[in-house]
């Protein structure tokens, strides 16, 4: 079994990311850039999976700048056996993104694309489910559990009121949720080796992609402040406090 | 011009999330179509028709969308979107997981989880978990749309009268089944449509002290939440999870119970009326968003306050 795993170059989840003075964007001057925790967990996924014998090759691929090539060598360190870039000068968005990869996947035909529920940058929650539509596959989103037997997958996905299980045919795309699994840091001989890795660059423009946005940002403005509250300093002030001044319990 | 509300519901009960839709909707368009598909839901769509500002009710009752697999109810909904200038879906699970597809189908951009209307094509949305709020412009001509429901009012659902239309729309993909659900039981409100939440962070050191939590919850007919943490922890079961990757809130009471605050959970509690901290550590990040903050030992301070309320 071949899989294709989708990752994407992001500010780390430790950097606090604030708008730019202008709020014409994000400023993201000097900050550290990782790749997204969701893709990194769809990564680990894939290679317990080539470990326990059900997978054979693990591609990881992006679409963007060619500094991703970063990311796609950490994804090489964790396991994966070869990378692809599709650069383009435009910052993706997830429908131009998902035509991206369903070149690929039409090209290469893994049999299932594991790839992170969203992206913590934008927030989209997007690429995986319009991958699913565009090449008609089967979709399980939030994993939180994968097996794979007799060319199906089940999953359990994590949705609003608890767990839910299903079944999809392969070929499909699963998108990971925070509790598939762990994933372990890449050691030093993996990193070396991660450079001796093919990394096969493309150009989203020769492969006639259409990556024109879709949505334009007008500006960026932080969240509305919350005014400073007080220190109560007992129980009996805190009760009197909701009673008789915020009036929300009785 | 005409939206498609795409209703959350579990077959027998409209859920609260579908009226904070109809009220983001109404903010786009004149008249508001709300499509009910399910399997044995009829009462679904009488609900929906009592919604304010709905005109026309689509009911779509046959077995494949019992469980609302993505691959049927997206191949559904664009079969119906030929009129319609917006489509828009609560950002639940459900909604985020069929509606990307639809976008697809129409070739069009969705806009995830907007949280204001600025004009018919503007909206406003936070990303990075909440720490910028972007203001965007749809270029698309139709607008598919996920509504984070806590940013929009619900309309009220008592005194429409929409007329139910219902339709032979069959549409399952065959790709994918449905195995089971385990869904939490519990007769404690939802946490998504609560007045009152208490939820409990990594410093409720395992799950038998969340029973501190309960009797406050009893009192207060408070639903129970949890940090990250704690769920990661294996104190609590997923579905208690608040923040950005979990359940967004906005009770009236948010009471955040050995919570440090950290970014991702802020991101899915900030907007609550009043939010009270119970934190033994003064410098916890979640003072600075807390109304009533108490420095104080939870084992200590949860039993009291339990008797004074």
């Amino acid at each position: 079994m071949k899989i294709l795993v989708p990752i994407k170059r992001v500010v780390d989840y430790n950097v606090k990311v604030r708008p730019k003075a202008d709020e014409s964007g994000v400023d993201l001057n000097n900050v550290k850039m990782a790749i997204n925790p969701f893709c990194e967990i769809a990564v680990e996924e894939a290679v317990r999976l080539k470990e326990a014998g059900v997978a054979e090759e693990i591609t990881a691929i992006t679409v963007g700048e060619s500094s991703a090539q970063e990311q796609l060598r950490t994804a090489l360190a964790l396991g994966a056996d070869k990378a692809i870039l599709i650069e383009t000068e435009y910052e993706p968005q997830p429908l131009g993104i998902s035509k991206a990869l369903k070149s690929i996947v039409e090209r290469d035909n893994p049999d299932l694309i594991l790839m992170g529920k969203q992206a913590i940058d934008g927030d989209n929650n997007q690429t995986g489910q319009m991958l699913a539509a565009l090449l008609g596959y089967p979709q399980a989103t939030f994993a939180s559990e994968l097996k794979i037997s007799d060319g199906k997958a089940e999953v359990t996905r994590e949705v609003d009121g608890g767990l839910q299980t299903i079944s999809i045919n392969l070929p499909a795309i699963v998108t990971s949720d925070l509790r598939l699994n762990e994933p372990r840091y890449a050691s030093l001989p993996n990193i070396m080796k991660a450079k001796q890795k093919p990394l096969e660059s493309l150009n989203a423009e020769e492969l006639g992609i259409d990556l024109n946005p879709r949505i334009s940002t007008v500006k960026v403005s932080p969240p509305p402040e919350r005014e400073a509250g007080i220190i109560v300093e007992s129980i009996d002030e805190l009760v009197d406090k909701l009673k008789n001044e915020a009036k929300v319990i009785t | 011009m005409t939206a498609l509300v795409i209703s959350e519901h579990d077959n027998s009960e409209l859920k609260g999330a579908t009226l904070n839709t109809i009220s983001a909707a109404l903010q786009l368009d004149e008249e508001i179509h709300v499509l009910v598909a399910g399997s044995n839901c009829n009462t679904v769509a009488e609900s929906a028709a009592k919604a304010n500002g709905v005109s026309k009710v689509l009911y779509v009752d046959s077995p494949e969308y019992e469980n609302f697999l993505a691959e049927n109810i997206s191949l559904l909904i664009k079969n119906l979107s030929g009129d319609y200038s917006s489509i828009l879906a609560p950002a639940t699970t459900n909604g985020k997981n069929y509606m990307p597809r639809v976008a697809a189908f129409l070739d069009v951009a969705q806009i995830s989880d907007i949280s204001s209307v600025e004009s018919n094509d503007t909206f406003q949305r936070p990303i990075y978990a909440g720490n910028c709020i972007a203001t965007v412009t749809s270029s698309d001509d139709v607008k598919v749309i996920t509504v984070r429901t806590t940013a929009f009012d619900p309309v009220p659902s008592d005194s429409g009268s929409a007329e139910i239309v219902k339709l032979e729309e069959i549409n399952d993909a065959g790709i994918s089944q449905f195995i089971k659900d385990e869904l939490a039981e519990s007769d404690r409100p939802e946490l998504t449509s609560a007045d009152v939440i208490i939820s409990g962070g990594r410093g409720m050191q395992n799950g038998e002290n969340f029973n501190l939590l309960e009797g406050i919850a009893d009192k207060l007919g408070a639903a129970i939440g949890a940090s990250r943490a704690a769920v990661d922890s294996g104190f609590v079961p997923n579905d208690y999870q608040v923040g950005q990757t979990g359940k967004i809130v906005a009770p009236n009471l948010y009471i955040a119970v050995g919570i440090s605050g950290a970014i991702q959970h802020l991101a899915g509690m900030k907007d609550s009326k009043v939010i009270v901290a119970i934190n033994k550590d003064e410098d916890a990040p979640i003072f600075q968003v807390a109304d009533y903050g108490l420095v104080a030992d939870l084992f200590t301070a949860l039993p009291e306050m339990e008797s004074k309320i």
